[in-house]
């Protein structure tokens, strides 16, 4: 896909620049008729900007009048419609498109909101403690994929990791104990074995589709129902009869000093749960790691061109089981995150699809880790919102809500896969000559 | 490795050389399995059933161990094991038995019971003896259809997860036809409400199919997003006043009022709806083998650009293919209306999907294989329901020897490795999905 003057543009896409223009219009009138004059003319609507308990320095509530400030949005809008019809944006549509589906979503905050308080702390808050097993998940993709192993099995390794993990901290003394960066010892021991058994299935995964050339798609659709199977099957024997199994304790929050004094980004960023903190370090040590060190380059080299990269020596086989085995560790921490990072104790099920919705966060971040991070961020809030929307008895039935992060993901994996490129090798076994 | 010879299309044709000549055929020390099923004389179906075979009875014994670690008495004569070996050894086998003889009565009843009921002559009496084998079929029947979905989208290169969703939506249509049409016929009646069924899955399914013609976007992501959304659009419908029961709070629609009839009197819930799955897979081996659609679908599914080049539209087919696929599920999910369970609820479908890619593995996307492959999963759920009530083995365990036998079919080399049987020829690394882009 190459970038167009704006002079010769060929048929089909000044076909998708006129759709856009009319998407934003769509949007533009929704605002203003939905959201801007389906309210009271005096209504307002406030936002709250301090965390829900704490908080150093209070900062006061943001009002605003939710008629006005809607139909400016929808004015802003239009006038983007307008430009976009006339002229387009180019190459920077997509970044006009993403302002506006942001004010589309300011604008249904001010609505939703109106004649209530909304704390947007709190939902940011949650946005990213929501992101955190999307993103551990797409790191996880990412870390197997760049080195051309596709892993479907990222579910099932959530699912294992948040099982192991619940046992192993409840018999190594659950809450108890003190506390190390806001986890205890029987916490911690829990997590490394949320890491061990995520390492475990992905190197099954590995073996699979690496040594015996199992299709890695199906692999992974084995790894999710053996976790399936095998955690309800040992939840429903051994957790349900001994609630002492089942008892893990939850890593506090931890105040960062000094940072977790800021307001709105201090509670956002700096007092969260060790989880939170351990994400975005991984963020940053994948994306470093993988585009700007020797290694990455070889990982990158082998889901590229694996027999050019053979042929310079970079070992093709052992660099695949290595990446896989890490993405497994990856993903067994963000599963050990539902049990001992968020609700304390093991359900049936409970990763509910969060391992492929990380799969999207992968592709939607264009094997990326930031980008993966980004889409994450997004889902996470997708997920917020429809939670936080029940809440202030918004006129939806609460299934679209939780409809919602599923049909992003749709949009997302259907707007966004055609212009995203895999690796090359992404998914081919590689066999020596 | 003279033996083995690539190029040969992985076993198409049907099980035209079943009949091949016989003979004994036996290699000298060699493993027991190997040396049955390597003879120069051994029937090609038989080597053909030996990878399938060796994965259920290879996940069945991975089962047992399972059992053995679970099972409260073996378990606590595990403890024991350093003092009297033999004992903890004889305790673990009696709590396998004990699990898998509850499994297999359950699935196909009592030998001695349906002889019993039999001589005795009572209708009552055999109908109770042949409960078991009733519920294995009725157990089976949603599957097949699941299982013919999956495999006709294998076949044409498409990994449909989304059974359980398709399922789902064809389960709204048939019910909302099934309950608000009342004073027809009852064959009428029921033809329509399996239409409404096949109609809505389809829909459910050209969706993922249509965005990946149009944009690439992988089925394997969408199917699995739109099971999320049909379970939250059964929620949604089940709590309207348009389905909801109206003397309920819960959320449970009104009961369809046309049913497949029983075929074995009323006394065992086996009814009419397996024809419907034998047929479908009748159809669907038609549609496959001799029909235009279906050599598209195969060429596809085989090579995309090649079918492209050869004149061919792949967009074309990923959406036809993925209607047809969520047709035969959508129309499971009618016929289990119609059939056993008359309200749609919450879970309606919870499963079927997962199942049906096992059964799409283990029958080799064959109707023929799926219908096999259904009938032992359904003799598997069906048994693990009185194993549970007669054990504490869970009837997770179930899926559990199923996701085993879907690594074991999906790597015969795993087996092969095991068992130490030679590879067949042609059985190449057989490619049932591509990458993203696809």
């Amino acid at each position: 896909m190459t970038a167009v003057a704006s002079d010769v543009v060929p048929a089909g896409a000044s076909r998708r620049a006129a759709a856009v223009g009319v998407f934003f219009l769509i949007v533009a009138a929704m605002i203003v008729f939905v959201f801007g004059l389906g309210v009271p003319s005096d209504a307002s609507s406030t936002f709250v900007l301090n965390p829900v308990q704490g908080g150093a320095i209070h900062i006061p509530n943001l009002t605003l009048p939710s008629r006005a400030s809607a139909l400016a949005i929808g004015a802003l809008c239009a006038v983007l419609a307008a430009v976009q019809l006339v002229r387009g944006f180019g190459r920077r549509t997509n970044l006009v498109l993403g302002v506006v589906v942001t004010l589309f979503v300011v604008a249904f905050l001010t609505w939703a909101a109106h004649d209530k308080s909304f704390n947007l702390v709190g939902m940011l808050q949650s946005t990213l403690l929501l992101a955190v097993p999307i993103t551990f998940g797409a790191l996880s993709g990412v870390l197997c994929e760049r080195s051309a192993v596709i892993n479907v099995g990222i579910e099932g390794m959530l699912l294992a990791g948040a099982f192991v993990g619940t046992v192993i901290a409840s018999v190594a003394g659950g809450a108890s104990g003190a506390h190390i960066l806001g986890g205890t010892p029987g916490e911690w021991l829990g997590l490394l074995a949320g890491a061990a058994v995520g390492a475990l299935l992905a190197g099954l995964l590995a073996v699979l589709s690496i040594r015996y050339l199992v299709d890695q798609i199906i692999a992974g659709v084995a790894i999710n129902i053996i976790a399936l199977g095998l955690t309800s099957y040992l939840s429903i024997a051994f957790l349900e009869q001994n609630n002492a199994l089942n008892a893990p304790g939850i890593f506090r929050d931890v105040k960062i000093p000094g940072l977790a004094q800021l307001p709105v980004v201090g509670p956002v960023l700096f007092d969260q749960n060790l989880f939170v903190y351990l994400m975005l370090v991984l963020v940053a040590l994948a994306y470093v790691g993988l585009f700007h060190t020797r290694w990455g380059l070889r990982v990158r080299a082998v889901g590229e061109h694996p027999r050019a990269a053979d042929t310079v020596g970079i070992r093709v086989l052992a660099t695949r089981y290595r990446n896989v085995i890490l993405g497994g560790i990856v993903a067994g921490i963000g599963g050990a995150f539902f049990t001992l990072g968020s609700v304390g104790r093991f359900d049936e099920n409970m990763t509910a699809g969060r391992g492929f919705i990380g799969l999207a966060a992968m592709i939607f971040g264009r094997w990326n880790p930031i980008g993966a991070f980004l889409a994450a961020l997004v889902f996470g809030f997708a997920d917020a919102l429809s939670t936080k929307l029940s809440i202030l008895s918004v006129p939806i039935d609460s299934n679209f809500l939780l409809m919602a992060p599923y049909l992003v993901t749709i949009a997302v994996v259907a707007g966004v896969v055609r212009k995203a490129r895999p690796p090359a090798a992404d998914g081919k076994p590689y066999v020596k000559e | 490795m003279a033996e083995l010879k690539e190029g040969r299309p992985p076993a198409e044709e049907e099980e035209e050389e079943a009949r091949a000549s016989g003979g004994e055929g036996g290699l000298p020390g060699r493993a027991l399995a190997a040396e049955l099923l390597e003879g120069p004389g051994v029937p090609s179906w038989i080597r053909a059933l030996s990878v399938p075979v060796l994965a259920i009875v290879t996940a069945l014994a991975l089962g047992a161990l399972l059992i053995v670690f679970t099972d409260p008495t073996s378990r606590a004569a595990w403890a024991g094991f350093f003092v009297d070996p033999l004992h903890t050894l004889k305790v673990s086998g009696i709590a396998v038995r004990d699990s898998y003889e509850a499994l297999f009565t359950g699935a196909l009843g009592s030998p001695t019971g349906i002889f019993n009921a039999i001589r005795s002559g009572d209708l009552h009496e055999i109908a109770l003896s042949l409960n078991p084998l009733s519920e294995t079929v009725v157990a089976a029947t949603p599957l097949i259809f699941a299982g013919l979905a999956v495999a006709l989208g294998f076949r044409a290169g498409l990994f449909n997860i989304g059974a359980e969703g398709q399922l789902n939506a064809g389960a709204i249509a048939a019910a909302l036809v099934g309950f608000s049409f009342t004073g027809l016929p009852g064959p009428l009646h029921l033809v329509l409400i399996a239409l409404a069924g096949f109609l809505g899955g389809a829909l459910w399914g050209a969706v993922p199919g249509y965005l990946k013609a149009r944009t690439g976007a992988h089925e394997v992501i969408t199917t699995i997003m739109m099971n999320y959304i049909s379970y939250y659009l059964v929620d949604f419908v089940l709590l309207t006043t348009l389905f909801q029961r109206p003397d309920r709070t819960d959320p449970i629609s009104k009961p369809v009022t046309a049913f497949f009839p029983h075929l074995l009197g009323s006394d065992l819930r086996l009814n009419a709806g397996i024809l419907l799955a034998l047929a479908m897979a009748v159809v669907v081996a038609w549609l496959l083998n001799r029909t235009t659609i279906g050599f598209e679908f195969k060429a596809v599914g085989a090579n995309p650009d090649a079918a492209r080049t050869a004149g061919m539209s792949p967009a074309r087919t990923f959406v036809t293919a993925m209607a047809l696929s969520g047709a035969l599920a959508g129309l499971g999910g009618a016929v289990q209306l119609a059939s056993i369970s008359p309200s749609l609820t919450p879970g309606f479908s919870s499963g079927y999907g997962f199942d049906a890619i096992a059964l799409a593995l283990l029958g080799k996307s064959k109707p023929s294989g799926v219908v096999a492959a259904a009938f032992l999963l359904g003799a598997l759920r069906a048994g693990a329901r009185s194993m549970q009530a007669a054990t504490s083995t869970p009837i997770d365990i179930v899926t559990v020897i199923e996701a085993l036998v879907i690594v074991f079919v999906a790597a015969p080399a795993v087996i092969r490795g095991i068992y130490r049987i030679k590879a067949q020829r042609g059985a190449g690394v057989q490619v049932l999905t591509k990458g993203w882009g696809g």
